[in-house]
């Protein structure tokens, strides 16, 4: 995820890396790894997670890669994802609970 | 391309979702979405999330998820019963006035293994191929630090190219190509913003006919 600082918005943190901030820390599917109090900084969570920090800082400008260490999918769990239409029209995956759903990424290029 | 497989599906409870990984978002998926009038669920994800959240290195990937929103197979080559590559030159040949960078890459691309109705046929008989959870995560990609360095590389090639600078985006494209040189999203996505044939340039040490010859064409999508 992009940051314009080091303070990384929960929301944000979630909607992006499906890694949601608790009060047991930081959790996705059934793993949580804690988390000091205060400001969520990008440094530790990259420092516990293993999360990729490179910044670009001619633009103080940082992204924060994924979680590593394992593998890409830490749990089976279906992240949370919303993504726009052809029309800019918001579609959240979660609207399909119930259903049985093949997600096909492909591009243009 | 998916909308016959999906009229077929959703009959048995099972919707299909499309989603375009396209940095140029609409401006480039855009057109293809409506020529193709798809009944079903049509996305863009312009910052390739889906690439970092599920270890998404190449298209057509897919998943599939339950009814409970779990993962029951993770991201695998993904044909509807049909190959739009082959159809295209079954139906209308190579084009007579093709550059030669096109002809060298349609024969490169027709060597690549593909089998289209496997997923479709897997589809069909969906709860034969379900995955346990376990399953699931164990044969998703692994990702190791410098994966994880490459991601956020290409984040910032993309958010700099969105911004208008592709010149500052190219160091960032280049060295997420060489953090994670078998991901073919992060490199087929940043030559074709130079260059639609995605082939060679100043720019980049690969391109896509040099970079397929080099793990031969039928491990494309094996990798």
């Amino acid at each position: 995820m992009i940051l314009e600082s080091l303070e990384v918005d929960r929301d944000a943190l979630a909607a992006r890396t499906g890694w949601e901030v608790k009060p047991e820390g930081a959790c996705k599917g059934d793993m949580c790894v804690p988390l000091p109090d205060g400001p969520l900084d990008a440094r530790v969570l990259s420092e516990r997670l293993g999360m990729a920090l490179v910044a670009d800082e001619q633009r103080g400008l940082w992204a924060l890669g994924p979680e590593s260490g394992g593998r890409a999918l830490a749990s089976a769990q279906m992240p949370d994802v919303e993504l726009p239409d052809r029309h800019g029209r918001p579609f959240s995956l979660r609207s399909l609970r119930g259903t049985r759903v093949v997600m096909v990424a492909w591009a243009s290029w | 391309m998916w909308q016959a497989l999906r009229e077929e599906l959703r009959p048995k409870g099972i919707e299909v979702v499309t989603v375009a990984l396209d940095t140029g978002g609409v401006k480039d998926a855009g057109p293809w979405i409506d020529a193709a009038k798809p009944e079903h669920p049509s996305l863009i994800d312009e910052a390739h999330v889906l690439d970092e959240l599920l270890g998404i290195v190449n298209v057509p990937s897919g998943v599939w998820i339950d009814e409970a929103g779990m993962l029951v197979r993770p991201p695998e080559v993904a044909h509807p019963g049909t190959s739009v590559l082959r159809d295209m030159l079954r139906e209308h040949g190579v084009p007579k006035d093709a550059p030669p960078i096109m002809l060298e890459t349609l024969a490169e691309a027709s060597k690549i293994r593909v089998d289209p109705e496997r997923y479709a046929d897997m589809l069909r008989d969906w709860d034969a191929h379900a995955l346990s959870p376990d399953e699931v995560v164990a044969r998703s990609r692994p990702r190791p630090p410098e994966v994880s360095q490459a991601a956020a590389h290409f984040e910032l090639g993309q958010h700099l190219v969105r911004a208008g600078d592709l010149e500052d985006a190219r160091p960032h494209f280049r060295e997420a190509h060489r953090l994670d040189p078998s991901n073919w999203t992060y490199k087929r996505q940043a030559w074709s913003i130079d260059d639609p044939l995605q082939g060679p340039s100043e720019h980049y040490d690969g391109d896509w006919l040099t970079d397929v010859r080099a793990i031969g064409a039928e491990n494309y999508y094996l990798e």
